[in-house]
């Protein structure tokens, strides 16, 4: 059963079309990446699936029981971010947030979850630390609990990886491989190709050329497409 | 220090004396609380802004001979920041530079106004006054204080309630809006208690110097503490007690109350950047 699906979307911003009638369905227990160039449109997606643009044309459905306000989502940082002055607990407890309705407070069960998804993630005995004095790889860890606290059934992850050191980055490929293998789906969006591919079941990729099929086509498809450019340079005189 | 003590207790019979100290710990902590919000969120100049706005409407409202004078000047800030806090996003002149944009426009326009359409033989006098707040506050009558009381309760009473709320928009606002929390009407919420807050503050510091009481707290509280209930409850604390200071030095040297407050917000800054210093060393 699909949770997420794009029907015929296109995405763009005014009188531009970056992604043209993209159809795409997100299966419970997929590993999906997203790659593709920059300014292929791969975080105007992922905001139009969260609702945060809307599509030119198109739509996107929910299904096999994922409302849309049960998606976990993991941002780029943005500026704002970098020297904000709060504690770990309080960001990961603001991941209930959208649950919550008016309540102004959290509940036990609540603070009891957000402690264990810190201890999943790694960063329960830093929970009274704060953000910006933690490392990057720390920081991605604080969000990623944040967002399990959204929900435990789909994660969106916009380059989890970025600006991280490679010991760092292979840790926290490891985190989100043990996260889908607990069943959370992830679609995650990723520059470098060769870190993500290992883990991924499905890929998007995104561009001049769009292919969306499962690892082995996806391999199976580059190797064709080195092939023609190598033929096609034997050609050369 | 019993001869000040004496002043003191003499000044304090005075009712107005008594409104003015009320009103002033009001509405400092009222502001400190927005201000973080508004320090992280990069709106730390919408105070000025919109106060500038409040001063061009007060012109206006002078020139027409309003009644009462908040009829105009309310609703005209609140638009103002309404508009500018939605620029966000997606605008073709960027947020920084719409509010200043406006906010000289509107010191200009008021100035104008008030020179071409002067009702007073003391135009500078007046225009004085209303940028730093003079002595307006030592006026206030009790209907004022009453109305002053009960907007900073409910200003008070929003902020408790909608504390997480506010906290989730403020680090992470793509984060709050895909986890289903309406991010627009908070917003909204905020800009109109902003524009409450300035138009209450012009009162007792004058357009001029109202930014200081939305960032200098929030500023000093964030160099010495690393949450943000801590940072919140410290830069009210601070506000108040900066206030509190400032207006019975005022009284007893006969200071604008509005300049001294806000020099004791200053020198607080300094003495927590100091605390803030030995404590990273």
């Amino acid at each position: 059963m699909p949770q997420i699906v794009c029907e015929n979307l296109s995405l763009g911003y005014e009188g531009e079309t970056i992604v043209r009638d993209l159809s795409v369905s997100v299966e419970t227990g997929m590993y999906l990446c997203i790659v593709g160039e920059n300014g292929a449109g791969k975080s105007t997606l992922m905001k139009a699936i969260l609702g945060l643009r809307a599509p030119l044309s198109g739509r996107v459905a929910f299904g096999d029981g994922l409302k849309k306000r049960e998606i976990g989502y993991l941002s780029q940082q943005t500026d704002v971010q970098k020297d904000f002055p709060a504690s770990v607990r309080e960001i990961v407890l603001s991941g209930f947030q959208g649950r919550m309705g008016f309540w102004p407070f959290y509940k036990r069960e609540e603070q009891e979850r957000a402690e264990r998804n810190m201890e999943r993630m790694g960063v329960a005995d830093l929970a009274d630390r704060c953000y910006r004095d933690l490392s990057g790889g720390q920081q991605q860890r604080v969000l990623l609990a944040r967002a399990l606290c959204a929900t435990e059934k789909l994660l969106l992850l916009d380059e989890p990886v970025s600006g991280l050191d490679p010991v760092v980055t292979a840790d926290m490929y490891r985190i989100i491989g043990e996260l889908h293998r607990s069943g959370v789906t992830i679609v995650m969006i990723t520059h470098d190709v060769a870190e993500a591919l290992p883990c991924a079941t499905h890929i998007l990729h995104l561009g001049r050329r769009v292919f969306f099929g499962t690892r082995d086509e996806y391999l199976r498809e580059m190797q064709d497409a080195q092939g023609e450019k190598e033929d096609r340079s034997a050609w050369k005189p | 220090m019993e001869a000040v003590i004496d002043k003191l207790a003499l000044y304090m019979q005075y009712p107005f004396v008594r409104y003015a100290l009320i009103v002033g710990v009001l509405i400092a902590l009222c502001s400190s609380l927005l201000g973080v919000t508004l320090v992280l969120k990069r709106f730390s100049f919408i105070g000025d802004g919109l106060s500038h706005v409040a001063f061009g409407a007060l012109a206006v409202a002078t020139v027409l001979q309003a009644a009462n004078k908040m009829t105009v000047v309310l609703p005209l800030t609140l638009l103002t920041a309404v508009l500018l806090l939605r620029t966000g996003k997606d605008t073709k002149i960027k947020g920084d530079a719409a509010v200043a944009m406006i906010s000289v426009t509107s010191l200009a326009f008021g100035y104008l106004l008030m020179n071409v359409f002067s009702s007073s033989p003391n135009v500078s006098g007046d225009v004085c006054s209303t940028l730093f707040g003079s002595t307006s506050i030592l006026t206030l009558t009790k209907h004022e204080v009453w109305f002053s009381v009960f907007l900073s309760v409910a200003v008070l009473l929003l902020f408790g309630f909608f504390y997480q709320k506010i906290f989730a928009i403020t680090f992470d606002e793509d984060f709050a809006r895909a986890v289903g929390i309406n991010v627009s009407r908070y917003n909204l919420m905020l800009a109109v208690i902003i524009a409450v807050i300035i138009v209450l503050a012009m009162n007792l510091v004058g357009s001029l110097l109202i930014s200081a009481f939305v960032i200098f707290p929030a500023l000093s509280a964030m160099r010495i503490f690393r949450t943000f209930f801590a940072v919140t409850i410290c830069s009210a604390t601070l506000s108040v007690v900066c206030a509190l200071a400032g207006i019975l030095a005022s009284i007893l040297a006969g200071t604008p109350v509005g300049a001294t407050v806000v020099a004791m917000d200053a020198a607080a800054f300094l003495l927590c950047c100091l605390a803030g210093r030995l404590r990273g060393a």
